[in-house]
C-alpha cells in the first residue's frame, strides 16, 4: 500500500514530520483503530458538533494563513527599509559598540569583546538569564518529579520494564565508547568554560558541552550509577551555590560601581588565564549551573528523577 | 525591491518567523506547536545576527593585538543572541514537560482532542 | 566629573531586586514549605517598607535618579531608573504581594504536595523580583529577560497545583505567553536596528530625531505595534485573552490573586514605561497606534463584561472582569493624553488591590462549598464566612465603580480625561464607561446578592485564621484609601509621569 502513495503525499507527511517508519500506513491503521476504541468510550454520542467544529476550523485555517501571510508582506516591507547589510556606517555601528571594542580590554580585561559585554557591561542581563535558567529547571522539577500526584500504573510498569532492558541490554559500543569519550567531552567542556574571556565561548557553551558529557555516562552506565555520585541534592547544591556566588559578585560590583565605592578587582593581564577580573568565576558558575541544569533535563525528561 | 535582495538574511529571517508562525497556529500537535515557536525565536536571533555583520570585519576576539573599532564586526547582537538562546532552552524545556504532563493524562498530544476532554469532563 | 556622595536610599531598588532573587535562589535549601513562606513574606515586608522610605525620599525632593549597575554609564552599562512613579508602584507591589499570600497561602499547604511547596515559594520570590526590575529598569533588553523570568515563574504558579486541568490552562497560558515575548523581542531588535540603542532615553532621543526627518518611518511603526501587541498579549488583552479564563479556572486562589492583581500589571506597567520613557505620547498619537490601543481597550471592556454576564462560574466571571478592566487600562493608554494616562495608573492601583482581595474572598467561599464555583452552590457563603463576604462586597461595590471606593476614581479620572478629548472619542468613552459599569453591575450585584442570600440548609460557621482575618481588613483599608484618600496619590503620579516624560 505504501508504494501506491503518490509523490504528493508522500513529501506532505514528510514536511509534517509524521511517522517515516516502514509499512507506515499499516501501522497508522492498526493505531487509529486503537485511539477510536478508547475515543468512543469516552466521548459517547457526543459527536454531533464534530460537523460544526469541521466547518470552524477550515475557517480558522483559512484566516491563520491569511493573517500570516499578511504579517510576512508586512514584515518583507519593513525589511526594505531596513538599513543596509553589512553597511559599516549603519546606526548600529555607534559609540556603543566603539567603546565595547577599543576600550572593552581597558575596562574589563577580557579579549573576548562579546563575553566583557555580557558579562561586565551588561551583567544585569546575564543575570536575569541565569536565573531563567534556574527557574526553568525548577519549573521542570515541580512538573516531572514524580509524586502522589503525578504517577500511574502504566508508567510505573514501563519504567521497570526499562529497567529490566537496561540490565539485560549489552551495550557494548556505548559503554566503551563513552568511556573514552566521557572524560575527553567534559575536559573539553571545561576548556570552553575557563576560556570563556579569551576565546569563543564561555559558561553557557562550555556548561552544554559538560551537561552532554554527563547525558552520554548516564546512557552508557544506567541511571543507577550516576546516583552514585549525581543526585537532586547534587545539583539543588551547586545550582545554588553557584548563583549565590554570581549575585553576590555582581551584587559587589554593581554596588561599588553605582556608589563610586573604588576597590575595583584587579585586572590582571589581558589574555591570561587568570585574568579579567569578575568574567573567569563568573563563566565558571554559569558553566556549572548551565551543566547541572541539562543533565537535569535529561534525567527528569526520561526517568522522572535525577 | 533591490533593497529586499541585499537584506537577504533579514528577508530570510522574517521569512522563517512567519514560517514558525503558522506552525503555531495550524499545527494540532502540540509538540510541533512548541517547534513553531521555537523557529519564531531562531528566526529573530538570525535577523539580531545578521544586524551585527559588517562587510570585511572579523569576529570580536582580539587578533594580531589590534585595538580598533572599525576592524572588529558589533558584538553587541551576538551578546543578545547568547542571551537570547538560554531563555529560549529554559523556555522549550518547560513546554516539553508540560506536553509530558498532558500526554500522561490525556494519552494524545493533539490540542482539540485534549480540549475536546476537557470540556467533556467539564460537561459531567 | 561631579562629586558623588554615597546615598544609601539610591540603593534601595538594586537592593530590592537583588534580595527578592537571593531569597528565590536560597529557597531550594529550606525544605519546609512554612519556613519557606516566612521566608517570602519577610522578605516582600522589607522590600515594602522599604520601597515607602524610597517614595517619601523623592518625593520629598522631587527627583528621579538613574543608578548604573556596574561601573558604566548609560548608554554602555545596564542601568535603573527610579522616579516617583515607580517608587509607588513598588510600594504597590509589595502591599498586594504580601497581604494576597497572608491571606490566601493556608490553601497552598493543603494543594501542593508537601516536597514542592518551597518550589511554589521561589517562583513566588522571583515573580516579586521580576516585576520589581520591570517597573525599574531603564534597559529594553533587561525588561526582556524579566518578562521570560516572569512567564516561566507565573506558569509555575499556575500549574504548581498538579491537576490535569491546571496542566492544560497552562499550557494554553504558555503559548499566548510565548507568543507575545517573541512578538516583543522581534519588536526589540528591529528597534535596536534602526536607533543603535537598548537604553529609554537614547532609544528616545534616536526616536524624536528620525521623527523630526521622517527617516524609517514604517520601521518605527511596525516597531511600535510589535511591542504593544506582545504587551498586550501578554497582560491579556480583549483579542487575546483566551487563555485567561482557562487558567484563572483551574488554578489556586493565591495564584489567580498574584496573577490577575500583578502579573498582568507588570506588563502594562512596562508598556506605561515605554509610552512616557522611550515612545513619546505624542509618537504614539502621530503614528496612530494610540488608536489602535484605544479601539481594542475600548471593545475589551465591553465584551469582557459581555462574556462576565454570561459565566455562571464565580473565577471565571472574575477572570473575564479582569479583560474588562484591562480593556480601561488600554483605553486610556490609548487617549494619549496625560490625563488618560494618571487615569490609566490609578486603574492599575485600584484593580490590583480590589482583584486580588475578590480572588481570595471567592477562593474561601469555594472551599467553604467544597470545590463547587457555580454560584448557586455559593447561595449563603457569606453567612459561612462574614469577613469574606464584607470583603467580596466592597471588592464588587468597587469594581462597579460606587463612590467612596477605589474603582469609583479611576472611572471619575477616565471621564475627567475623556472630556479633555473632543467629538468620536469623547461619546466613545463615556459610552463605555456607562455600558461597562452597567455590566459590572449586572454580574457584580447578583454575586453579591447570591452570597448574602439565606442558605437552603443548615451550615456551620468557618473557622477564620488570624492571618486571613488581619490581611482581609487592611485590604478592605487599602481599598478606602485609595477611594477616599486619593489626592496625594495622584499627585505623586503628576509628578511622576512629569519627571518621566522629562529626558534626564
Amino acid at each position: 500500500m505504501s508504494e501506491n502513495k503518490s509523490f504528493w503525499a508522500k513529501l506532505k507527511s514528510w514536511i509534517d514530520g509524521d511517522e517515516v517508519i516502514i509499512n507506515a500506513d499499516e501501522y497508522i491503521s492498526t493505531r487509529e483503530r486503537k485511539d477510536k476504541v478508547i475515543g468512543e468510550n469516552m466521548l459517547g454520542e457526543k459527536h454531533a458538533p464534530a460537523e460544526k467544529l469541521r466547518a470552524n476550523s477550515t475557517l480558522y485555517r483559512v484566516l491563520s494563513v491569511g493573517i500570516t501571510v499578511c504579517f510576512i508582506v508586512v514584515m518583507l516591507g519593513v525589511v526594505m527599509d531596513l538599513p543596509m547589510f553589512g553597511d559599516p556606517g549603519s546606526i548600529t555601528n555607534n559609540e556603543v559598540a566603539a567603546r565595547y571594542l577599543e576600550k572593552g580590554i581597558e575596562e574589563t580585561g577580557a579579549i573576548n569583546f562579546v563575553a566583557g559585554m555580557i558579562l561586565d557591561y551588561r551583567a544585569f542581563d546575564t543575570f536575569g538569564e541565569s536565573n531563567v535558567l534556574f527557574m526553568a529547571v525548577v519549573a521542570v522539577l515541580m512538573l516531572l518529579q514524580r509524586d502522589k500526584k503525578n504517577v500511574s500504573a502504566v508508567e510505573d510498569k514501563e519504567m521497570a520494564e526499562d529497567e529490566v532492558f537496561d540490565g539485560q541490554d549489552s551495550k557494548i559500543i556505548l559503554q566503551k565508547g563513552a568511556k573514552v569519550l566521557a572524560p575527553i567531552v567534559i575536559l573539553y567542556g571545561i576548556y570552553v568554560v575557563l576560556n570563556g574571556h579569551l576565546s569563543p565561548g564561555g559558561g553557557f557553551s562550555g556548561g552544554s558541552i559538560i551537561g552532554a558529557g554527563l547525558i552520554l555516562f548516564s546512557a552508557a552506565n544506567g541511571h543507577k550509577k550516576m546516583q552514585t555520585f549525581f543526585t537532586v541534592k547534587t545539583l539543588t547544591k551547586i545550582s545554588v551555590a553557584c548563583l549565590l556566588t554570581y549575585c553576590g559578585c555582581k551584587s559587589y560590583s554593581f554596588f561599588t560601581g553605582a556608589n563610586h565605592v573604588g576597590w575595583e578587582i584587579p585586572k590582571g593581564t589581558p589574555g591570561d588565564l587568570l585574568s579579567s577580573g569578575f568574567i573567569l568565576p563568573l563563566n565558571i558558575c554559569v558553566g556549572l549551573v548551565v551543566a547541572c541544569t541539562m543533565y537535569g533535563f535529561y534525567a527528569l525528561f526520561t526517568k522522572g528523577e535525577i | 525591491m533591490s533593497q529586499l535582495l541585499t537584506n537577504y538574511y533579514e528577508a530570510a529571517s522574517v521569512i522563517l518567523f512567519g514560517i514558525g508562525f503558522m506552525n503555531l497556529l495550524l499545527q494540532n500537535n502540540l509538540i510541533k506547536k512548541f517547534i513553531g515557536l521555537n523557529i519564531m525565536d531562531t528566526a529573530t536571533y538570525l535577523f539580531l545576527a545578521a544586524k551585527g555583520y559588517v562587510f570585511g570585519r572579523i569576529a570580536p576576539i582580539l587578533t594580531n593585538g589590534i585595538i580598533d573599532a572599525e576592524y572588529y564586526i558589533n558584538p553587541i547582537p551576538a551578546g543578545l543572541v547568547l542571551t537570547g538562546i538560554v531563555v529560549s532552552v529554559s523556555v522549550t524545556a518547560f513546554s516539553l514537560a508540560l506536553v509530558l504532563r498532558l500526554y500522561k493524562h490525556y494519552g494524545t498530544l493533539n490540542m482539540d482532542e485534549i480540549l475536546r476532554m476537557v470540556r467533556e469532563e467539564e460537561g459531567e | 566629573m561631579e562629586h558623588h556622595h554615597l546615598n544609601l536610599v539610591h540603593n534601595i531598588p538594586f537592593f530590592s531586586i537583588f534580595f527578592a532573587m537571593f531569597c528565590g535562589i536560597i529557597t531550594p535549601l529550606i525544605k519546609n514549605g512554612r519556613v519557606a513562606r516566612y521566608v517570602h513574606g519577610t522578605m516582600v515586608a522589607i522590600v515594602g517598607v522599604l520601597s515607602a522610605v524610597l517614595l517619601v525620599n523623592v518625593v520629598q525632593n522631587g527627583e528621579a535618579f538613574t543608578f548604573m549597575m556596574g561601573h558604566f554609564p548609560a548608554p554602555w552599562g545596564n542601568e535603573l531608573r527610579i522616579g516617583p512613579l515607580e517608587a509607588l508602584l513598588a510600594v504597590l507591589i509589595s502591599v498586594v504581594m504580601f497581604l494576597t499570600i497572608t491571606a490566601g497561602s493556608e490553601q497552598l499547604f493543603k494543594e501542593i504536595v508537601p516536597e514542592k511547596q518551597n518550589f511554589y515559594f521561589i517562583m513566588l520570590n522571583a515573580t516579586f523580583g521580576a516585576m520589581l526590575a520591570m517597573t525599574y529598569t531603564n534597559d529594553l533588553f533587561t525588561a526582556y529577560v524579566f518578562i521570560e523570568i516572569l512567564t516561566i515563574a507565573s506558569c509555575t504558579l499556575i500549574l504548581a497545583r498538579g491537576t490535569k486541568q491546571a496542566i492544560v490552562g497552562t499550557t494554553h497560558y504558555l503559548v499566548f505567553g510565548c507568543v507575545g515575548s517573541g512578538l516583543f523581542l522581534l519588536g526589540v531588535c528591529i528597534l535596536y536596528g534602526i536607533t543603535g540603542h537598548l537604553l529609554f532615553p537614547q532609544i528616545k532621543e534616536t526616536i524624536a530625531m528620525l521623527m523630526t526627518t521622517g527617516e524609517f518611518h514604517f520601521p518605527l511603526m511596525f516597531v511600535v505595534t510589535l511591542m504593544f501587541v506582545g504587551l498586550g498579549i501578554k497582560s491579556a488583552l480583549f483579542p487575546f485573552h483566551s487563555a485567561l479564563p482557562t487558567a484563572y479556572g483551574s488554578t489556586m486562589t493565591t495564584s489567580n490573586g498574584i496573577l490577575s492583581g500583578l502579573v498582568l500589571k507588570a506588563y502594562i506597567i512596562l508598556a506605561i514605561k515605554l509610552c512616557l520613557e522611550v515612545f513619546t505620547l505624542e509618537t504614539l498619537v502621530e503614528l496612530k497606534i494610540a488608536d489602535i490601543m484605544f479601539v481594542l481597550g475600548v471593545l475589551g471592556m465591553v465584551m469582557g463584561s459581555v462574556y462576565a454576564v454570561h459565566e455562571g462560574r464565580m473565577k471565571r466571571m472574575l477572570a473575564y472582569s479582569s479583560v474588562a478592566q484591562i480593556g480601561y487600562i488600554f483605553m486610556g493608554i490609548g487617549l494619549g493624553s496625560v490625563a488618560g494616562m494618571i487615569a490609566t495608573i490609578f486603574h492599575v492601583f485600584a484593580h490590583a488591590a480590589t482583584k486580588s482581595m475578590l480572588f481570595i474572598c471567592c477562593g474561601s467561599f469555594i472551599e467553604d462549598a467544597d470545590g463547587k464555583e457555580q454560584l448557586e452552590n455559593l447561595k449563603g457563603a457569606a453567612h459561612r464566612n462574614p469577613l469574606a463576604g464584607i470583603a467580596f462586597t466592597v471588592g464588587a461595590l468597587s469594581m462597579i465603580g460606587v463612590p467612596l471606593f477605589a474603582g469609583f476614581i479611576s472611572k471619575l479620572y477616565f471621564a475627567i480625561a475623556a472630556i479633555e478629548m473632543t467629538g468620536m472619542r469623547m461619546v466613545l468613552v463615556l459610552g463605555a464607561l456607562a455600558i461597562s459599569m452597567i455590566l459590572n453591575a449586572m454580574y457584580f450585584l447578583p454575586s453579591v446578592i447570591a452570597i448574602w442570600s439565606k442558605p437552603k440548609d443548615e451550615f456551620k460557621k468557618t473557622q477564620i485564621s488570624p492571618l486571613f482575618a488581619v490581611a482581609m481588613v487592611l485590604f478592605i483599608v487599602v481599598n478606602f484609601v485609595l477611594g477616599i484618600g486619593y489626592r496625594p496619590i495622584v499627585e505623586v503620579m503628576e509628578m511622576g509621569i512629569e519627571l518621566m516624560q522629562m529626558v534626564l
